[in-house]
């Protein structure tokens, strides 16, 4: 048996890692990061002059199941064009087999790193309603998530956020289809180099499984009833999103009217929360606004404090007024 | 029997289909031939790791190292050992030096040498060759292992080394069949041999002494890299009892760290 210096270890583990892009088009530039079922590298198109994000998978995948949900994600990507959600560029095979997508390369941080920051509460906030924009999109076109948290959204250097990692998602509307072939969906080399048997499955995830990640997946996800998920299991990943970033900014104390709003978006029963993203990200702009927000039964005297909060300048002017009213009563000159 | 270092299993030996056969499942099933077949690669990925850690880890002497390697290779086949691996509880290399650290434990307890009897299973197994690579980095660098807590890494790093040596053996065997030579020596020259002993021989350099287009040697190097990284997977393929188990692996195994 043939003996390997450490060297020659460090280097075959550096080769077999290596991703081999003979015949695509691209240069290998990077590694970016790595998920669940594959990772993604920064490669070079040099027919465009362009960095892109490749996404492939890390192994092989004989049973075709990996295959499928990466083609799945693409196809899904490519449906809902947003500009809060990365468009795919291409999908194909390399030589080795692994079938990959490319898309935009964002160039940014992930909301976990950027919630770091010394961002003002305000200034999270802010940045959640754009978070909330392409899930509501999604929504609308019958795509749910099913798997938000701070590392599946990027935030870039002018404040843009994208909704990343949809290899999970599921269709539940019409608008956006899923049961086509592979080889329809023009990757008929990639399937061949492969030696794959498998095709983008019409029937999503069997009842009882779970995907998502705990702690920001709804009670029904976490039990498996896939059936029954709808975009309200997305609301209430939205709604620990939200959570996750009020704490941060408020070292663990969250005022009580937005407590509400992520209570209402988290809460136990899907019926008991917002029945939109847009919903929420109104009631989020309500907040920050100082107006009444849906979640939330302020009493009179709350109500008072609020709106004089709202209105400080006009209070004070009024409370000027008054004062000087009363001095003038009071004031005799003798 | 494929491997020169090590010799067990009889006529059950020579290529495997490299499809989805588990060593691991084979070692523990009803069939005598795929037992084996199973017992002998795991023999051939383990034994010299093992060998290693017990001369190491334990600080035996050779000749204790070599018997409680016997010992416990000659129980794995007698006694069943695989078939108490759970791979949804632990990793096979994991379970392996586990079950080796208890060994070795119970025979100092006993403060005795193992003595195999006449029927006992004797695997004939290369330990020459297995001094010869441990004392590759010179005594120096054993006390640095031994006075180290790192042995679960020193294990693994060897048991790495024996997979990949399996593999570069398999590339060698199938480039020769496939008429590839030239491939497998170019991968030797990059990715095997030293870097200092070739003096970073430029492209141009190998492309002139192999007398083909600097082109054919980055092509022929992207080939030779991609049937090792594929032969290395359906090894540890091989060496696994469930595709969960082997994502995992190889996962750990290519430094892929799923986030």
């Amino acid at each position: 048996m043939s003996w390997l210096s450490d060297d020659a270890v460090a280097r075959l583990r550096d080769a077999a890692a290596e991703l081999d892009l003979s015949g695509t088009p691209y240069r290998f530039v990077g590694a970016l990061g790595r998920g669940g079922m594959g990772a993604v590298f920064l490669v070079e198109d040099p027919r465009l002059g362009r960095r892109v994000a490749m996404k492939v998978l890390d192994l092989p995948d004989r049973a075709g199941d990996l295959e499928a949900r990466l083609l799945r994600e693409a196809r899904v990507l490519a449906q809902i064009e947003h500009p809060g959600i990365v468009p795919v560029h291409e999908v194909g095979a390399l030589a080795d087999g692994r079938v990959f997508y490319t898309m935009k390369y964002v160039e940014g941080r992930r909301l976990d790193e950027w919630a770091a920051t010394s961002a003002s509460l305000a200034e999270r906030l802010r940045l959640f309603e754009k978070i909330c924009e392409p899930v509501a999109f999604a929504h609308s076109r019958g795509v749910l998530h099913r798997d938000l948290k701070p590392p599946n959204v990027m935030v870039g250097p002018f404040g843009e956020v994208l909704v990343m990692d949809w290899g999970v998602a599921k269709i539940v509307g019409g608008a956006v289809t899923e049961s086509v072939s592979a080889r329809d969906a023009g990757v008929a080399s990639a399937i061949a180099a492969s030696d794959s048997k498998s095709s983008v499955p019409a029937a999503d995830t069997a009842h009882g499984s779970v995907l998502g990640t705990p702690g920001f997946m709804a009670p029904e996800q976490a039990r498996g009833e896939v059936g029954l998920l709808d975009s309200r299991a997305d609301i209430y990943s939205l709604g620990a999103i939200l959570k996750f970033l009020a704490a941060l900014a408020g070292g663990g104390k969250i005022p009580r009217r937005l407590a509400a709003i992520i209570g209402k978006a988290m809460a136990e029963e899907p019926q008991a929360r917002y029945a939109s993203a847009q919903a929420l990200a109104y009631d989020v702009e309500g907040y920050l606004d100082g107006l009444p927000v849906s979640a939330y039964a302020e009493g009179i005297f709350e109500r008072a404090v609020r709106v004089a909060s709202r209105n400080r300048v006009a209070v004070v002017l009024v409370l000027a007024y008054l004062a000087m009213r009363i001095i003038l009563i009071f004031w005799r000159p003798r | 029997m494929a491997d020169e270092d090590s010799n067990f299993g009889g006529a059950g030996g020579g290529r495997f289909p490299l499809t989805r056969w588990s060593a691991v499942l084979a070692a523990r099933g009803d069939d005598p031939a795929e037992r084996a077949r199973g017992l002998d690669l795991l023999v051939r990925a383990y034994w010299k790791p093992v060998y290693k850690y017990i001369r190491i880890r334990w600080n035996k002497p050779r000749e204790d190292a070599q018997d409680l390697t016997q010992e416990f290779f000659a129980r794995a086949i007698e006694k069943g050992f695989f078939d108490r691996f759970d791979p949804a509880k632990a990793r096979l290399r994991t379970f392996v030096r586990v079950c080796v650290d208890g060994m070795a434990a119970n025979e100092a307890k006993a403060a005795g040498r193992l003595k195999r009897g006449g029927d006992a299973v004797l695997l004939s197994l290369d330990f020459d060759a297995a001094e010869t690579e441990l004392g590759r980095g010179g005594p120096a660098a054993v006390r640095e292992i031994a006075s180290t807590d790192s042995m679960e890494e020193f294990f693994e790093k060897e048991w790495v080394r024996s997979l990949f040596s399996l593999a570069v053996d398999t590339m060698r065997k199938e480039c020769e069949q496939r008429g590839k030579q030239i491939h497998f020596r170019l991968f030797e020259i990059y990715d095997l041999e030293d870097r200092d002993a070739v003096g970073r021989a430029s492209y141009e350099d190998l492309a002139r002494e192999f007398g083909i287009a600097v082109t054919d040697v980055t092509n022929y190097l992207s080939f030779a890299r991609r049937e090792f990284r594929r032969i290395a997977l359906e090894k540890l393929r091989e060496m696994c009892a469930s595709e969960d188990e082997f994502r995992r692996e190889a996962r750990a195994i290519f430094g892929i760290d799923p986030a």
